[in-house]
């Protein structure tokens, strides 16, 4: 009764995979976008902010319904990726992980940002005077003083990918085994009669993830403070 | 080589424009009150703003000309940059700050590493992380890092504005060093004159946004402007002066000013060495005869050339008068003296008077001559 099963294990790991993934792809265009919005000044600036935090406001199940008409193998984008690479991400594992890397996108964009504000520009500056061009300056100044910011945004994002749910189930569905991650499966446990042990040790794997990721975050920010010097 | 700058630039309803010719090597003192526009000049002199029109020219090469479209980036102009605030890496630590320049610098090294960490004392404090430091240790880490990007020419913003008195005692002579030592031109923006008068060697006073007078520091030491700007107690000719001797009987260090000789206590001294000295206008006494029976040990004989207000806007006897004295071989002092007296002694111009001052009331400051400069190591200021 204890021991989860076959399938839910295949739920956890997914749930990690898809996660992990959504993060690894998600973090490089989201530093570019947090960088760009809090440095440079240009039209349209109001409208990318607003679009990017656009999954925040909207509900789930419409993010997902718009990546359906995007990424679908007949949408714009989905179809284009078919006919040129074979990648089809409707119903697969990897569109479960775009689905959630849109969704918690804002969130990491917001900590980055915040973390890019905080940046004293005179650091750059003396960078500069000591010879560091554009590119070696952010390489060697602003990201590794960023740090605290992305590993929060990574964290933070991480976290809200495990527990996605609306636009993944509207985008990729509930496959076992290729899209049905904790809380899908935690959901279909709940649909069918007597899932209720099933859905209790779903529930626990997802309070002790949940709760192991906001330790590991709190331990990663104190140790970078302290690299840091603050 | 010598650093050309010549830059006009607007920013909200203060103008900024700015012509010098810096002589280079020695340091260059940007002297001025706050907000007359020191930084904003040093910062486009590094590139980090950049100017409406003008020209910025070092030696032979050409940094910036907004007529031909030429502005070089700041991190190809070789312009090294001590900030106030250090801004040292604090994801670093120091010897990785120094690293940091070192790796970057786009020249040939002229001074190795080991010198730097010779000259500023930096060994003990390699592996320390940056916020472990003083404010005076941070200040040397940075002078250190901004030397190893090798640059031709370095900037320093008020190095020590943010540091106490003691902490700026100790880097002081950290930076006699650089300036004895290596032969890299500086500019020095400073609104301490002290700090002035142990650094400079050209003095350029900016008021409001312009440059109100620029040049030596023994002739500026006596120009008006410089004058209404550190107030009268601070007032005072700084002379060169050259060392004779040791004083037998006193002990003190003989030093040659004009066709006068002052006994000044400072250590460590050869004879032929330079020295500066400052005399303040207001520890120095006129007297019209040779006198006697006291115990003054330093006499000038000297020739009064102009006898001005003292500034502070006393009326009648309350006020005082800056009595300038012509001390011979070119050189002038300051002496201020009531207005009374300067009635009862009937001082005039063209009265030959005598100049007495108090050795221990005197400053002298070690400086190489110019076009030398290897000088023996810097000696503290004497007795104050």
């Amino acid at each position: 009764m204890i021991a989860p099963t076959h399938q839910e294990v295949a739920a956890l790991e997914l749930s990690l995979s898809v996660a992990w993934r959504s993060v690894v792809f998600s973090l490089p265009p989201a530093i570019v976008v947090a960088w760009v919005l809090t440095r440079r000044r240009f039209v349209g600036k109001t409208l990318l902010d607003a679009v990017v935090h656009l999954p925040l406001v909207l509900p789930p199940v419409a993010v997902g319904y718009v990546l359906l008409l995007l990424f679908g193998t007949r949408g714009p984008i989905g179809g284009w990726l078919d006919r040129s690479f074979g990648i089809v991400l409707i119903f697969t594992r990897n569109g479960a992980a775009l689905a959630t890397a849109v969704m918690s996108f804002p969130l990491m964009v917001r900590a980055i940002r915040i973390s890019l504000e905080n940046i004293d520009r005179g650091l750059e500056d003396a960078a500069r005077t000591l010879g560091a061009a554009p590119l070696d300056r952010f390489m060697s100044v602003t990201l590794p003083l960023m740090l605290p910011g992305l590993l929060a945004g990574a964290i933070t994002a991480f976290s809200a990918a495990l527990g996605e749910f609306g636009a993944v189930i509207t985008f990729v569905s509930n496959i076992p085994g290729e899209t049905q991650t904790l809380p899908l499966a935690l959901y279909s446990a709940l649909q069918e009669p007597g899932g209720e042990h099933a859905a209790a040790r779903l529930a626990v794997m997802s309070v002790v993830l949940g709760l192991g990721g906001l330790l590991l975050s709190e331990w990663f920010a104190r140790r970078v403070r302290w690299m840091l010097g603050r | 080589m010598s650093l050309k700058v010549a830059i006009e630039k607007r920013l909200g309803s203060f103008l900024l424009d700015v012509a010098f010719d810096a002589p280079t090597p020695g340091i260059v003192a940007l002297f001025g009150p706050s907000g007359c526009g020191k930084s904003t000049t040093i910062n486009i002199i590094a590139g980090l703003l950049v100017p409406d029109h003008g020209e910025i020219s070092l030696g032979e090469d050409v940094l910036l000309d907004t007529r031909r479209k030429i502005a070089i980036a700041a991190e190809r102009r070789g312009i090294g940059y001590v900030f106030q605030d250090a801004r040292l890496f604090p994801h670093l630590n120091v010897a990785s700050n120094l690293r940091y320049a070192q790796r970057r610098a786009r020249r040939a090294p002229y001074v190795s590493l080991e010198r730097v960490l010779a000259m500023l004392d930096l060994e003990p404090l390699l592996s320390r992380r940056v916020h472990r430091l003083s404010g005076g240790e941070r200040q040397r880490v940075a002078l250190g890092r901004a030397l190893l990007s090798q640059p031709r020419l370095l900037l320093l913003d008020e190095p020590l504005a943010a540091l106490d008195r003691d902490r700026r005692e100790e880097v002081l002579p950290y930076l006699e060093t650089l300036r004895d030592q290596l032969s890299i031109p500086m500019i020095y923006v400073s609104h301490q004159f002290d700090e002035v008068l142990r650094l400079a060697t050209h003095i350029v006073l900016m008021q409001a946004g312009k440059v109100a007078a620029e040049g030596g520091i023994t002739q500026m030491s006596l120009d008006p402007k410089l004058r209404a700007l550190i107030g009268p107690d601070a007032v005072g000719a700084v002379i060169d002066g050259t060392v004779i001797g040791e004083d037998a009987a006193s002990g003190l260090t003989r030093v040659r000013v004009g066709n006068g000789e002052l006994k000044i206590e400072a250590a460590r001294l050869v004879a032929g060495a330079r020295m500066r000295v400052q005399l303040l206008a207001r520890d120095v006494i006129v007297a019209t005869r040779m006198p006697h029976y006291l115990s003054v040990r330093n006499s000038l004989p000297g020739v009064v050339t102009a006898i001005d207000d003292d500034g502070t806007g006393k009326a009648g006897d309350l006020g005082s008068d800056l009595v300038s004295i012509d001390i011979g071989a070119g050189a002038s002092i300051l002496a201020r003296v009531t207005r009374a007296a300067t009635r009862e002694l009937g001082l005039a111009v063209g009265a030959g008077v005598w100049a007495l001052v108090k050795a221990v009331s005197l400053r002298g400051h070690s400086f190489p001559a110019p076009g030398s400069p290897a000088a023996p190591s810097p000696v503290r200021s004497a007795a104050t």
